[in-house]
């Protein structure tokens, strides 16, 4: 499998679902 | 003092992490890709010795500068938000820890590894193309964990706090 870091395009789509994943989950935690 | 802690300090804060982070996009937006076409033509000198250590040099140094400014701005609630003791710390909570890790990559694999890259530390030619890979894999580490950090300091305060965490 392609480490998506070798491309700028997966380094951003990874920045993306990271902060989508982390939004989720501090909202959970918050209970907002 | 809030308006130097929290008015003035919060400015600063800006300022160098826009700094910190607008050159670590200039590194992955744009010298990664120049330094291909330039090695390919003959040219890389002029980004390795003339840019990028100017460039690695107020990067480094811009991520001190925001740390800093960072705990300063938190001040006695600095445990609230690292421990997420209050609820309402934990997203400044996790935009500091996403900070600290990307500072953390800077100064402790980045630039050690820079350093061999640019000749400024004696390394073997296998020891600079690892250091290669290593300083790129964590600036690009580093650029994906800036999109959360950055989403979670703007999400931290005023009215985008009250809209994504109501």
């Amino acid at each position: 499998m392609k480490n998506p870091f070798d491309s700028l395009l997966g380094t951003v789509l990874c920045g993306l679902a990271l902060t989508a994943l982390l939004y989720a989950l501090v909202r959970s935690v918050t209970g907002a | 003092m809030d308006w130097l802690q929290l008015g003035i300090g919060r400015w600063l804060h800006v300022m160098a992490g826009v700094l910190w982070v607008g050159l670590l996009y200039y590194f992955n937006f744009v010298q990664a890709d120049a330094l291909k076409a330039a090695q390919a033509d003959g040219t890389a000198a002029g980004i390795t010795k003339h840019v990028a250590p100017r460039a690695l040099l107020w990067f480094r140094w811009a991520a001190v500068a925001t740390w800093l400014l960072g705990a300063m701005l938190l001040g006695d609630k600095l445990d609230d938000a690292f421990l997420f003791k209050e609820k309402a710390y934990v997203p400044i909570g996790v935009g500091a820890w996403l900070g600290t890790i990307m500072f953390f990559n800077v100064w402790a694999i980045i630039w050690p590894n820079q350093k061999k890259i640019l000749g400024l530390s004696p390394a073997t030619e296998d020891e600079k193309a690892r250091a290669r890979r290593s300083a790129f894999l964590a600036s690009r580490f580093n650029m994906m964990l800036s999109m959360p950090m950055l989403f979670f300091m703007v999400a931290s305060g005023g009215l985008f706090r009250t809209t994504l965490f109501p």
